[in-house]
């Protein structure tokens, strides 16, 4: 992934999580991340699909695990659309 | 206010640096201008992330705020057969730039019937402002919309029938429980109908018995005070029902709209709050050179402005229609301009393609002074408060200067090209009304007999000669179907001549009319220069002895003429007939209503007693000397025909 996606992703998860971006990183999950639960992911998912212009299939959504794996699929999604 | 805690200006201000620049400002304690950099934040970026960025601030700056009447606050239940969580932030963040705090309680799925039906719900107890019933078709007709293709006609006749019988009951239980307000959605047509196209030979196909199911939607929402439709179908249909819906996320979240058009389903039901809430605009002032004709009528000259039937000036001839369609809804309308005086009234009186002239607007400001210095004098000739006017301009610069200068007046940014001027307006929730009396009709027209009147005014040596050349004339009645919404939107709308500020529903003055202890008198004023219409209203209710004013006003255009005086003439004399000893009556101030503040005092009330809220005036009535003005004729209309009540 690219420094500029995994940056917009990580601004997306910091308004959604509402913790400050630099507290994000590739690895941060569920796990880290207190309030990213089932209501949080759909809101995650929708600001991705508007912000980068891709749809996201359920199987898309499974991979999501953390941050950096979402930048990933974003940057596959963007390439594959074109 | 003072810049001097940021100086950031308009162009250094972008997406991310705003974030920052609200934290930071929050952290110094500079709340206003935080709020008002928030909302900028929001216009320059309505997306999801930005919303939930958005409402986390405001809820930390909302009791922060120095001008607590900055904010209208107003409650929303949202009754769903759908996911609607996530539209959530995105319509607080809508509403927190209209200059409303909204509270919104989402109920569970599917329990719509119980919630309505009842009174004991969560619904009631949240105590709504207003209520969306936001169910889709799958849900609420499922025979017709999954198994239409077996149903014999005379069963799906009967299927539509029971869809609407249904609504027909939950609604009156609704208004049973709540006065408030209820938006309905009506139903969508599906994109793809079970037989095809053979659907679209018959009104008794799938999608015919839809849109029959919808007309008597609509039928029975007119039969109730403050039952709205919203057209779902034809929002759908506005924005394309293959991009507005999303089948995974229905599939996997119950959500059947496309993360792209969730705003618009917020900008939709702002298009009811912000009416409902007061927040709308009354006047509409606008720019000439490229917003009302192409290009710059000082350079161009009459050959060269751009405005006609054709493009490129066709645009501005859309845009021309969409603020007529306005002027019909009562809003005024406006002209502040840099310009040449000569220059811009020989274009608007005297250019063929103009649809808009002179005759069309309240006011004009035509000079070379500061654009909001002219806007502050618009809302005082018009007699409205600075928050009552919107401002377009396809200069942003000129829009960043009246934002900064007045942060109360709604500025409508325009996109770049001007084909989409028309829609920007149109689209416009502070442009929204959801009734419409006579006198919204009639308003510009009344506000030239104001120019008249000011005029005569002038020449007259003594208030009295004045008052008696007027030749003013005034009905007086008990509120009526025919005047209800005429006046809850008095009470509404009414900020300077205002004695309590309360602000009633058509539901709410209906439920006080059929007390008989309660009196609704609306005031019809015209004199020799044009009719009033329906201008002022006021509530009394009798405790004992007592009779007490609950709600007196009188619309701005009128005060000054001795009209106050004869109403509240008026309502001694009543209350002293039904055998009343003393009339009551609080005066509570507001920020705006200054103008109402020495009333009582000046008509021989005593003051009894004040506190935090307000004064208490009292007049005894038996030694009252308070008499209609003789030069006034006042007619009083003791019963009527219709009652409110009509309605439900």
């Amino acid at each position: 992934m690219t420094a500029s996606t995994f940056e917009q992703v990580r601004n997306v998860a910091s308004d959604i999580f509402g913790i400050p971006a630099g507290k994000i990183t590739a690895e941060s999950s569920s796990e880290t991340i207190e309030n990213w639960d089932s209501m949080q992911h759909l809101n995650l998912v929708l600001a991705i699909e508007e912000k980068f212009g891709v749809q996201l299939e359920p199987e898309d959504i499974e991979q999501m695990k953390n941050i950096g794996a979402v930048a990933t699929l974003v940057e596959k999604l963007q390439s594959t659309a074109r | 206010m003072s810049n001097s805690t940021s100086n950031s200006t308009p162009a250094e201000r972008n997406p991310t640096n705003l974030r920052a620049e609200v934290d930071g400002l929050i952290a110094q304690g500079a709340f206003d201008l935080a709020a008002r950099r928030l909302a900028e934040l929001w216009r320059r970026d309505p997306e999801s992330s930005t919303a939930s960025f958005v409402t986390s601030r405001l809820d930390q700056l909302r009791d922060k705020l120095r001008d607590k009447l900055a904010l209208t606050k107003f409650k929303l239940a949202i009754l769903r057969s759908f996911t609607v969580e996530p539209i959530v932030p995105l319509l607080r963040s809508e509403a927190f730039a209209y200059g409303i705090d909204l509270e919104v309680h989402v109920g569970d799925f599917n329990t719509y019937v119980q919630d309505m039906v009842d009174g004991q719900s969560s619904l009631y107890r949240f105590a709504p402002n207003a209520v969306v019933l936001a169910v889709r078709t799958d849900q609420a007709a499922p025979e017709l919309w999954r198994d239409f293709a077996d149903l014999a006609p005379e069963v799906a006749q009967q299927a539509a029938e029971r869809v609407v019988r249904g609504y027909e009951q939950w609604i009156g239980a609704f208004r049973k429980h709540s006065q408030a307000a209820l938006i309905v959605h009506s139903l969508e047509r599906p994109s793809s109908p079970s037989l095809g196209v053979l659907d679209s030979q018959s009104e008794a196909g799938q999608s015919g018995l839809l849109r029959q199911i919808n007309r008597e939607l609509r039928r029975i929402a007119e039969g109730f005070h403050g039952v709205y439709t919203l057209d779902y179908d034809a929002l759908v249909a506005r924005h394309g029902c293959e991009l507005w819906h999303d089948e995974t996320k229905w599939l996997t979240a119950r959500l059947p709209i496309a993360a792209g058009y969730l705003l618009q389903m917020a900008r939709e039901w702002m298009r009811f709050i912000v009416p409902l809430s007061g927040r709308t605009a009354k006047v509409l002032v606008v720019d000439l050179d490229n917003t009302l004709w192409g290009g710059i009528i000082g350079e161009d000259g009459m050959n060269g402005i751009r405005v006609s039937s054709e493009y490129p000036g066709a645009a501005f001839q859309a845009l021309q229609r969409a603020l007529l369609d306005l002027s019909r809804k009562g809003i005024l309308l406006a002209v502040c301009s840099k310009n040449n005086l000569d220059d811009a009234m020989e274009a608007l009186e005297k250019h063929p393609g103009m649809l808009v002239h002179a005759k069309h607007f309240a006011a004009l400001r035509i000079n070379w002074t500061d654009k909001s210095q002219n806007l502050r004098e618009i809302a005082q000739e018009l007699n409205v408060g600075i928050d009552a006017l919107a401002f377009l301009d396809d200069n942003p610069f000129e829009r960043e200067q009246v934002r900064a200068a007045l942060p109360e007046i709604t500025v409508i940014d325009l996109p770049k090209n001007p084909l989409e001027y028309a829609a920007a307006v149109r689209n416009c929730a502070a442009f929204e009304r959801l009734t419409l009396s006579a006198e919204d009709q009639q308003r510009t027209e009344m506000y030239a007999a104001q120019k008249q009147r000011a005029g005569a005014e002038q020449s007259f040596q003594s208030k009295e000669d004045f008052f008696r050349f007027l030749e003013q004339e005034a009905e007086l009645e008990p509120v009526s179907d025919q005047t209800l919404a005429r006046v809850a939107q008095l009470t509404q709308k009414t900020n300077q001549f205002n004695l309590t500020t309360r602000r009633y529903t058509e539901t709410q003055i209906a439920e006080m009319a059929k007390r008989p202890e309660w009196h609704i008198f609306s005031i019809k004023v015209r004199d020799r220069f044009g009719d009033h219409g329906l201008v002022g209203v006021a509530i009394t209710h009798d405790v004992g002895e007592q009779c007490e004013v609950d709600t007196f006003l009188l619309s701005c255009r009128v005060i000054g003429r001795t009209v106050e005086t004869a109403l509240l003439a008026h309502l001694a004399e009543s209350a002293a007939q039904r055998g009343r000893k003393r009339l009551e009556g609080w005066f509570l101030p507001t920020k705006k209503n200054a103008p109402a503040r020495d009333f009582y005092e000046q008509h021989g009330f005593e003051w009894q007693v004040s506190n935090c809220e307000g004064s208490l005036w009292t007049l005894d009535l038996d030694s009252s000397t308070l008499r209609c003005p003789d030069w006034i004729k006042l007619n009083v209309a003791e019963t009527i025909a219709s009652k409110p009540g009509g309605k439900n």
